[in-house]
């Protein structure tokens, strides 16, 4: 049975029983190489991130089942896939399932886990794309949200890839940008207290030893000052990195800092400060990077272009925090009909303003 | 030894053939870049073109455009553009003219924040919507409630200022807010796994530190490249952005093609 595949110069011909014609495909792929090499002159990004939107109306277009047009989006993207692996682009992010799209119409939502559950099972077989191109696939998300069988391949897949280093496929599923930035808070907050615990620890030890002089020379008269007075914070966490190494000092440096601004606080009102005095002992400070370590996107850099189908001018909750440097673009074309004359157009807009926003990202 | 010779020839030749093959590539790629440029050229002349029709009120369907849909409109500038206060300032004029009432302008570096008291004092009847910061529980319903009385003003145009430190930073802010919650609460022994927090105490917690605004329904980009600069992450969940191209270029249609194109989009919000 030969399956449908949009008819493209340059597409790969699809896997199953259909009709090759040999010198064809070779005069295509010999094209398509030279394309890439004239491409590769210039920069190419290092990483690119797919919003794969319009399969649904894709298939109403054509006519097709229901399921039939996932399954039309699946093989593009397996297509686009091979195209940016063998351009040289070593991150490539797609947006699979939104933890919005569980609001969907149940049948449907089992029919794509269903759809996921099989294609991760494709790819651990031997001669799929991972091990061609040596992919390490991650998988983005809350995964917990997902049922098991499709949690226990995706983990599978993770595992049996994390050794390939060529290149990185990351796969955001059960996926929103804003769970990620609650998820990196949340996991800041865990690993602040369990700092500031020990921290305590080694303060009990030293309660015998003379408080003595604290270590201050800043005046801080409100909490909101502290924090946009970073200088404030530099000297406090100057000392050490956590408590462990530098035991007394450092915390010393802290309370104080606290003590002072618990007594100018203290004659305004009651229930915030007394949170704070509370706080005597552990010392919060959660710094920008320290959430940005536990994004679930840490494992790669920032995408440098981001593209969605079917023309969309929105992010959809997708990558808000990393695409502050990011290149958005917008193709017409819906998710199965994207080929390679959408990714080349979009490399070389990428290549237009590549000097400008590398400039941007210089800035931070 | 002739053999050593001709290995050196053989060398030297391809790499000159190595040389050449680069040098065609790289005409090639210039070539490729030099027919897009002309073509950009060739999409602006008639942007341009259309634009001055949308302007004269030429093109029928411009003519009412269903505005209340855009409740929260928002405007990144690139910050070396944000210097030119009198662009700025018409572009303003613009969309109270058009009928937009709640702008927000963000530029990375803060400059739009420095020339704030200039701006609102070329703009008639422009208000500044600040969003108060506070430490204070009792304060949150008051602040709810100033900021809707703000928002439903129709009379003032109101004129939010954001910048970068209210994005990543803010966010940063926030968790220590969270976080002051968490250990104040005691669960530190409770099943590390669990869920601590929720998205609604997040916003809450952005509220807290000033960077609590509403979310934009649409978002003009005036710049090189079509990119939100680090406009505060939480308030683009479904904002619509659109590319206007750089300030210095900017025009009457087609700010009203690009609200117009807005008025036009229906979204699933992932169903």
């Amino acid at each position: 049975m030969v399956t449908s595949v949009p008819n493209k110069v340059g597409n790969y011909s699809s896997t199953g029983n259909g009709v090759h014609k040999p010198f064809f495909d070779d005069i295509t792929n010999f094209l398509r190489r030279f394309l890439f090499r004239v491409l590769s002159v210039g920069p190419i990004p290092t990483h690119l991130a797919f919003i794969m939107d319009g399969n649904r109306r894709y298939a109403k277009k054509q006519n097709l089942k229901e399921g039939e047009g996932h399954k039309a989006g699946y093989l593009a993207l397996m297509s686009l896939l091979r195209y940016c692996y063998e351009l040289g682009i070593k991150y490539v992010t797609i947006y699979a399932f939104s933890i919005e799209n569980f609001k969907r119409r149940p049948d449907e939502v089992q029919s794509l886990m269903d759809l996921m559950l099989e294609k991760m099972e494709a790819l651990l077989m031997e001669e799929s794309i991972v091990n061609q191109y040596g992919i390490r696939v991650c998988f983005i998300g809350n995964l917990r949200l997902l049922s098991e069988p499709v949690r226990a391949a995706a983990e599978k897949v993770m595992k049996v890839t994390s050794n390939n280093s060529k290149a990185m496929l990351l796969v955001c599923v059960a996926y929103t940008a804003s769970n990620e930035i609650v998820h990196a808070v949340e996991g800041s907050c865990k690993e602040k207290e369990k700092e500031f615990r020990l921290c305590n620890l080694n303060n009990n030890v030293m309660d015998d030893v003379k408080e003595g002089e604290k270590v201050n020379g800043m005046v801080v008269h409100d909490i909101q000052d502290f924090y946009e007075d970073t200088s404030v914070e530099s000297q406090g966490l100057k000392q050490g990195k956590g408590c462990n190494g530098t035991p007394y000092h450092a915390c010393e440096s802290f309370e104080s800092n606290w003590d002072q601004v618990l007594t100018s606080k203290a004659s305004k009102s009651g229930e915030v400060s007394e949170g704070f005095r509370n706080l005597r002992q552990e010392v919060p400070l959660i710094k920008l990077v320290d959430i940005e370590k536990h994004m679930y996107m840490a494992v790669a850099p920032d995408p440098d272009m981001l593209i969605r189908s079917s023309g969309e001018s929105r992010l959809s909750n997708f990558l808000l925090w990393q695409t502050s440097n990011c290149q958005l673009y917008s193709p017409a074309a819906l998710w199965p009909e994207i080929g390679l004359s959408q990714l080349v157009w979009a490399i070389l807009k990428f290549q237009q303003s590549h000097s400008y926003l590398e400039k941007k990202m210089k800035q931070l | 030894m002739d053999f050593s010779n001709e290995s050196r020839v053989l060398h030297r030749c391809s790499a000159q053939v190595l040389d050449i093959g680069n040098l065609l590539l790289l005409s090639l790629w210039h070539l490729v870049h030099s027919i897009i440029s002309i073509c950009n050229f060739t999409l602006d002349i008639a942007n341009v073109l259309e634009s001055y029709l949308i302007s004269s009120g030429l093109l029928g369907r411009y003519k009412s455009l269903h505005i209340a849909k855009l409740r929260y409109l928002a405007i990144v500038i690139e910050s070396e553009e944000a210097y030119q206060t009198s662009k700025i300032i018409e572009l303003l004029q613009w969309l109270e003219a058009v009928g937009v009432k709640h702008v927000c302008l963000y530029d990375k570096e803060g400059i739009l924040k420095k020339s704030k008291d200039f701006i609102l004092e070329n703009l008639d009847g422009a208000i500044w919507f600040q969003v108060l910061s506070y430490w204070q529980p009792s304060i949150y319903a008051m602040q709810d409630a100033h900021e809707n009385n703000v928002l439903l003003d129709q009379q003032h145009m109101t004129l939010e200022f954001v910048s970068f430190s209210d994005g990543k930073e803010a966010v940063a802010k926030a968790a220590n807010v969270l976080f002051m919650k968490y250990s104040k609460s005691g669960v530190t022994d409770q099943n590390q796994k669990e869920k601590i927090f929720t998205e609604s105490q997040m916003s809450e917690a952005l509220k807290t530190v000033g960077s609590g605004g509403p979310e934009p329904d649409l978002l003009l980009v005036y710049g090189p490249a079509r990119c939100h600069l680090g406009f505060p992450a939480w308030r683009i969940k479904y904002t619509e952005i659109v590319h206007m191209g750089p300030l210095k270029s900017m025009n009457y249609g087609s700010l009203i093609k690009a609200i117009y194109k807005f008025t036009m989009v229906r979204q699933n919000y992932g169903k």
